[in-house]
């Protein structure tokens, strides 16, 4: 039957047909039909964040630990502009958002009206694609298109921006799916002479690697089960990028673990030396290549990504596939047939070689007597791995060190900012992993630096009985910045010092959250078991040494074979051109 | 002392096909200046009946890498239906109009209009002290007119930018 409904109702009518069960958001002057359609629809349900940075995050959150599209609902003005971070994270990380902003009324677009922002352009190049609905009768065809853009294909942000008077005015709606024009239409399955090629090399490879990425994550858990399949059939040693962590698992024998500036010596050296290179949904990042001419000089190297912009930006390969990653990898498994993998002992050895150099070992004690940081997570890890958590973390050395010592499973339980590296992006990430697994462990691994940039999202995590944990590697520095300071401008730490920090423990007590304090290695398992035992919102302040440093790491402008290990001597500075480099 | 490096570029035109959806050219002029891209020069107008579906010409310069990147990620715009680069293409036709304003009297007056008859401009506008030539063509023979004509008293140019088509039957 079709009725005339307004363009807030049809709104909510099409979110719920899209299968949506959360809207994180804020309200305000241009959104005001749309919360009141919201208020009498017990559908829905909204989850009032404290600003709409920590809306966009925790819609991230949501859909990274679920593969779900989050969705964000804000105000004009001043709403989508704090949204706008989190978008442009999610544009970096290739995670589905459909954001909703409210915009002046029609008439008064371009007159500088009361809390306008141009958010259209404002986020034209920080979105996969963005609309302005002018008309009410066009927006339930718009959201369909938004949410199949979102999600298929490479996957990213889009943006509907709803002036006011159309979210007021009507439009005929009926129950019956809306018949639209289909124009997104992203390769899947890569061509069969493509995958005989690529099985070929890989087949007649002595010293191959698979580099996997996110895309393997974007693609849905089967893709992580295919990979596992084809790593069986193939024998061949794998690693991952920060944002493809869980894919593979990491207590299997041929993980090499992360590979890039904070990655294993065995890694990088494995992608120095090999002679087949399967990238798998990876994007050759800066932080992942290190000095792009010394970049695994002698590989032969095939590209498999759903983005045909992604092959060829920055790393020339011999054969780029475009297509999803479990499709291809499903492709290749039958390509595969019952072909013997290659005998690669020799090249197992030398990978056993840089293996035994060990180099995510760290001295046992820190010059302060404080807690090694890479202990704290060593230990977060074998308290809580066997409840399969899901681990956020904020951005700095604790996020390396989660990434380096907390060993991951299964997909879809790390959730990091890799591409924009957002601080503050942590808390509200486990707020939206929370909603999406309820009854999960969820921790958000922080400093004590980015925690403090969303850390008002305490108060959403209270209203809406999220037990979620904050473990905070406390340094007292925003560790990462003092640690660059220290390699390149000679220790000096300009503005690097945590200085009047709050008590934590208080702070949480405040918010209703329990808070512990850990401050010697004693106290650590206790006070990470009071943490998992409690059955609500918990901070931890983990006083960890002051100046310790994250290794391995291959400086700016260095090539793979030129890691630093703990023990090294380290130089105090860098020419310009590696100054230069970020 | 760091210096900035530049590499070497090379001219492409680029037909792009789009929908006619509102901020598609300044999605498409955008990208260009947010990856660091070069225009050249840029045309646009409505090519179907229905006013659904316009033509983008762009032509830009870049090492051939950069233009490959510039393609993938036109293409990747959800409202862009095709990228076709005719300078890879193969041959094809370029096409740029001008209108070029030339005052003077006497002997200088005489040489122009002599000079545009050379090149097939037409006087479109005529005082007696002054010409509007238009004139159509690839863009270096446009180049070349209005480089005589500022010997002979250019008073200004407005130029379309080009436009583009392969050769032979087919649409590209
Ligand atoms: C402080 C800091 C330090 C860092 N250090 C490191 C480091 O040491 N090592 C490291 O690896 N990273 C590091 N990063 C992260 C880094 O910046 C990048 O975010 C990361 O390397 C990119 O990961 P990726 O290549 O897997 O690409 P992603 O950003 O995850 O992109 C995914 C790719 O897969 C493609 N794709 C998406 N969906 C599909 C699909 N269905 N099928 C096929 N392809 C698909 C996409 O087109 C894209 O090309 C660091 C970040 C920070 C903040
Ligand atoms: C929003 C934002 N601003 C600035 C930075 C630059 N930055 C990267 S890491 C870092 C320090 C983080 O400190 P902390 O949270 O204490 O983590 P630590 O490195 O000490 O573990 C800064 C300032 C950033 N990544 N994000
Ligand atoms: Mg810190």
């Amino acid at each position: 039957m079709t009725q005339e409904r307004s363009g807030a109702a049809i709104l909510c009518e099409t979110l719920v047909r899209q299968g949506v069960e959360f809207v994180f958001g804020y309200p305000g002057g241009a959104v005001l039909p749309i919360y009141d359609e919201l208020f009498s629809d017990d559908r829905i349900r909204h989850i009032l964040v404290r600003h709409e940075a920590g809306a966009a995050h925790a819609a991230e959150g949501y859909a990274r630990s679920t593969g779900k599209p989050g969705v964000v609902l804000v105000t004009s003005g001043p709403g989508a502009t704090n949204a706008i971070t989190g978008i442009a994270d999610a544009f970096l990380d290739s995670i589905p958002l459909v954001v909703i902003t409210g915009q002046v009324a029609t008439n008064l677009i371009g007159t500088d009206a009361f809390q306008e922002a141009d958010t259209i352009g404002l986020t034209r190049h920080c979105t996969k694609h963005n609309y302005l609905v002018k008309d009410p009768a066009e927006l339930a065809a718009t959201i369909d298109e938004a949410f199949e853009i979102a999600t298929t294909g490479r996957p990213g942000p889009v943006v509907i921006d709803i002036p006011k008077n159309v979210q007021v005015a009507t439009a005929p709606w009926s129950d019956a799916p809306i018949q639209r024009h289909r124009r997104y239409n992203p390769r899947m399955v890569a061509p069969p002479e493509e995958i005989a090629e690529a099985v070929e090399l890989i087949a007649n490879a002595k010293a191959p690697i698979f580099y996997t990425g996110g895309g393997v994550i974007n693609s849905g858990p089967r893709a992580s089960e295919l990979l596992r399949r084809f790593q069986a059939l193939t024998g061949a040693p794998i690693t991952s990028t920060l944002m493809g962590l869980g894919s593979f698992p990491s207590d299997h024998p041929a993980w090499l673990g992360m590979l890039g500036m904070h990655g294993t010596l065995e890694a990088n050296m494995a992608m120095n030396q090999c002679d087949v290179m399967v990238n798998i949904g990876a994007r050759f990042d800066d932080r992942v290549t290190g000095r792009l001419d010394a970049f695994s000089p002698d590989s032969t190297k095939i590209h498999i990504d759903i983005d045909r912009a992604s092959i060829n930006k920055v790393v020339p390969v011999d054969l780029g596939i475009v297509g999803d990653c479990a499709t291809v990898l499903e492709q290749m498994i039958e390509c595969w047939g019952n072909r013997k993998a290659q005998d690669l002992s020799e090249w197992n050895a030398r990978l056993a070689g840089w293996r035994a150099r060990d180099s995510l070992a760290y001295p046992a004690k820190s010059k302060d007597g404080m807690i090694m940081p890479q202990k704290a997570i060593e230990r977060l890890h074998a308290l809580t791995h066997k409840l399969d958590p899901v681990i956020t973390t904020e951005v700095g050395q604790h996020q390396m060190w989660a990434a380096q010592y907390f060993g991951f499973v299964e997909p879809n339980r790390w959730l990091t900012s890799g591409g924009l590296g957002t601080m503050g992006y942590g808390l509200p990430a486990a707020i939206g992993a929370q909603l999406g697994n309820p009854g999960k462990l969820v921790i958000d691994v922080a400093g004590e630096a980015s925690i403090q940039m969303n850390i008002q999202e305490m108060g959403t995590a209270s209203q809406f009985r999220l037990p979620v944990k904050v473990f905070i590697l406390n340094n007292e520095y925003m560790g990462m910045v003092r640690q660059w300071q220290e390699l390149t401008y000679e220790s000096r730490y300009s503005n690097s010092y945590s200085d009047s920090l709050p008590d934590f423990v208080a702070l949480a007590e405040a918010y209703g959250w329990k808070g512990i304090r850990i401050t010697s290695e004693d106290e650590l398992d206790a006070g990470i078991q009071a943490m998992i035992d409690h059955d609500g919102p918990v901070m931890v302040d983990c006083m960890v040494a002051k100046e310790a440093n994250c290794f391995p790491m291959i400086p700016s402008g260095a090539a793979h074979t030129e890691m630093l290990l703990y023990g090294d001597q380290v130089a105090g500075t860098l020419d310009d051109e590696a100054k230069a480099l970020v | 002392m760091m210096k900035i490096k530049q590499s070497e570029a090379e001219r492409h035109v680029l037909n792009i096909t789009v929908d006619n959806e509102a901020g598609i050219l300044a999605k498409i002029a955008g990208l260009f200046t947010a990856r660091g891209y070069n225009i050249d020069s840029l045309t646009v107008a409505d090519i179907s009946e229905n006013h659904s579906v316009s033509r983008i010409t762009i032509v830009t310069n870049g090492p051939p890498h950069v233009i490959d990147q510039i393609e993938a990620q036109l293409d990747r715009l959800v409202p862009v239906h095709r990228v076709v680069d005719l300078t890879q293409a193969g041959p094809h036709v370029e096409r740029e109009l001008a209108l070029v304003k030339v005052s003077g009297v006497g002997e200088k007056r005489v040489e122009a209009l002599r000079l545009a008859d050379i090149f097939r401009a037409r006087p479109v506008d005529t005082t007696t002290g002054s010409f509007i030539f238009e004139i159509t063509g690839p863009p270096d023979k446009v180049d070349s007119f209005i480089a005589l004509m500022r010997e002979l008293g250019l008073v200004e140019v407005g130029r379309t930018g080009v436009v583009g088509m392969m050769r032979g039957p087919e649409a590209a």
